[in-house]
């Protein structure tokens, strides 16, 4: 007899986590994760730079993210996880080095602002009392929010998946989707590596895989996945509060609370694919924007590089929703890099559109129908 | 053993730790690694994940050469932020 499931959700990583989480407390029923890997957080979630930030320059994504920061201040409680998810809320600091970026951040803070988030601006001598050692040549000024801050994705993936597994949630490792099976426009099951299950509802959480796992479906999504490098350094004495990050650059850099900086660097010569592995260029490149706006980093040695994938929508707003045309497929992808901050509240309106619960934030606007309609809203401010 | 037992000197993991999330179900040396540190320090895991694996092999039954490791990440032994931004044009 095939095996049988109200939900499955292809992808362990975050997403698909905290959708399965949101899912048992709502009492959706049986829920299948199905990760392709032998252990969870494999694609994205395990890769990534782990900054949460409520600076963001469109109103949605301030929302979903200040939904989703709120609820990490709450999560150990929430989760019952004792051992502690590393929540180091000391801000972002976000640079300006031209002009047109100082009246772009103009406006995100007072968009942020009218939406209760505390961000400022800050002229170039307050951003270096925030960041002594940064080097303000020709900065021309940076905007700041406290609340912001940086997690351990590790940790807060396990927290998910045990709270989802004390739930009655089925996670399963080394379960690859290989074919999603429609009836009449209806999604009535999965074939997976591991066997058939027949189910109602898919959701499609499989990070840089979302287009692999949505064209089982017949359904096309204007995604692409690309390579982001990164790198971690021996850990030394605090000496950095917030992630420091530039859109001119492409940088970010981040001291986690174990000591270590992370930093990463966008490229845009970078081609599109599933490549994940790591460049002596990326290297070079990083340390010296590194050197360039924190000086103070020369000395620290690095330890590791690697690299994860973004999936990337067209305006760099994740897709969130049904799919008009097939009943019972819904889409949580194309987090454009920002998928781990936004893991909390897509787990809430992921389970809510589900089970008919009222959702914290009406993402109707992030449809995959935007695309048909033209309706793109995009966000200038991404990494 | 009266002594904590050390498994991995970069970050201070001790082998009641391993055995206490090999106990929970967390088998795969990722999972290892991505909880407890271990093999994310400065030796790149030379020394610990050898004794991760056999530690894996044990709790699962499996043989050593069937135990998964993590991917090696340069670059080997760690170099200064400076070094590196002298880049080639050092050599």
């Amino acid at each position: 007899m095939t095996e049988t499931a109200d939900v499955v959700i292809v992808g362990g990583g975050v997403i698909g986590l905290s959708i399965a989480y949101n899912l048992t407390r709502s009492g959706a029923g049986r829920v299948v994760v199905c990760e392709r890997s032998n252990w969870l957080g494999s694609g994205s979630t395990g890769r990534c730079g782990a900054g949460v930030r409520q600076q963001w320059g469109t109103e949605m994504n301030c929302r979903l993210a200040k939904a989703s920061i709120e609820w990490f201040e709450r999560a150990e409680a929430e989760l019952d996880y004792p051992d502690g998810i590393e929540f180091k809320q000391q801000g972002y600091l976000i640079l300006a080095f031209t002009a047109q970026q100082v009246e772009q951040f103009r406006r995100n803070v007072t968009l942020q602002r009218s939406l209760g988030i505390d961000s400022h601006c800050l002229a170039p001598a307050e951003c270096r009392d925030i960041v002594p050692y940064l080097d303000t040549t020709n900065l021309m000024g940076g905007t700041f929010c406290g609340k912001d801050g940086h997690i351990n994705p590790f940790r807060a993936l396990d927290a998910y998946a045990r709270a989802a597994t004390r739930g009655g949630a089925d996670i399963r490792k080394g379960c690859a989707v290989t074919g999603i099976e429609l009836e009449g426009g209806r999604v009535v099951g999965v074939v997976t590596s591991l066997g058939p299950i027949s189910t109602p509802v898919v959701v499609n959480a499989a990070g840089p895989w979302s287009q692999v796992v949505a064209a089982m479906a017949g359904v096309e999504l204007p995604v692409y996945s690309e390579r982001h490098q990164i790198l971690v350094t021996e850990p030394v004495a605090p000496a950095q509060g917030p992630m420091v990050i530039s859109f001119y650059h492409g940088f970010y850099c981040q001291q986690t609370p174990h000591g270590s900086f992370i930093m990463g660097l966008g490229d845009a010569r970078e081609p599109k694919g599933f490549d994940t592995g790591h460049s002596w260029t990326f290297l070079e490149e990083v340390a010296q924007t590194a050197l360039e706006l924190l000086p103070y980093l020369a000395s620290a040695r690095v330890v590791r590089q690697w690299s994860g994938l973004y999936n990337l929508t067209p305006d760099r707003q994740p897709i969130l929703g049904p799919v008009a045309g097939v009943i019972g497929l819904y889409l949580a992808v194309g987090f454009s890099g920002h998928g781990f901050m936004l893991a909390p509240v897509t787990g809430e309106i992921i389970a809510g559109l589900i089970t008919g619960a009222e959702v914290p934030v009406d993402v109707r606007p992030l449809n995959l129908d935007r695309f048909d309609r033209g309706a793109l809203i995009i966000e200038p401010s991404v990494v | 053993m009266a002594e904590p037992v050390i498994v991995c000197r970069c970050e201070d993991v001790t082998l009641a730790e391993v055995r206490r999330l090999l106990a929970m179900g967390y088998t795969h040396v990722e999972e290892l690694k991505r909880l407890l540190r271990c093999g994310m320090g400065p030796c790149g895991g030379r020394t610990c994940l050898p004794m991760l694996a056999g530690e894996v092999a044990r709790a699962t039954g499996k043989g050593l050469a069937e135990v998964e490791l993590p991917s090696a990440r340069p670059p080997g032994r760690p170099v200064s932020l400076r070094a590196i931004a002298r880049g080639s044009s050092d050599d």
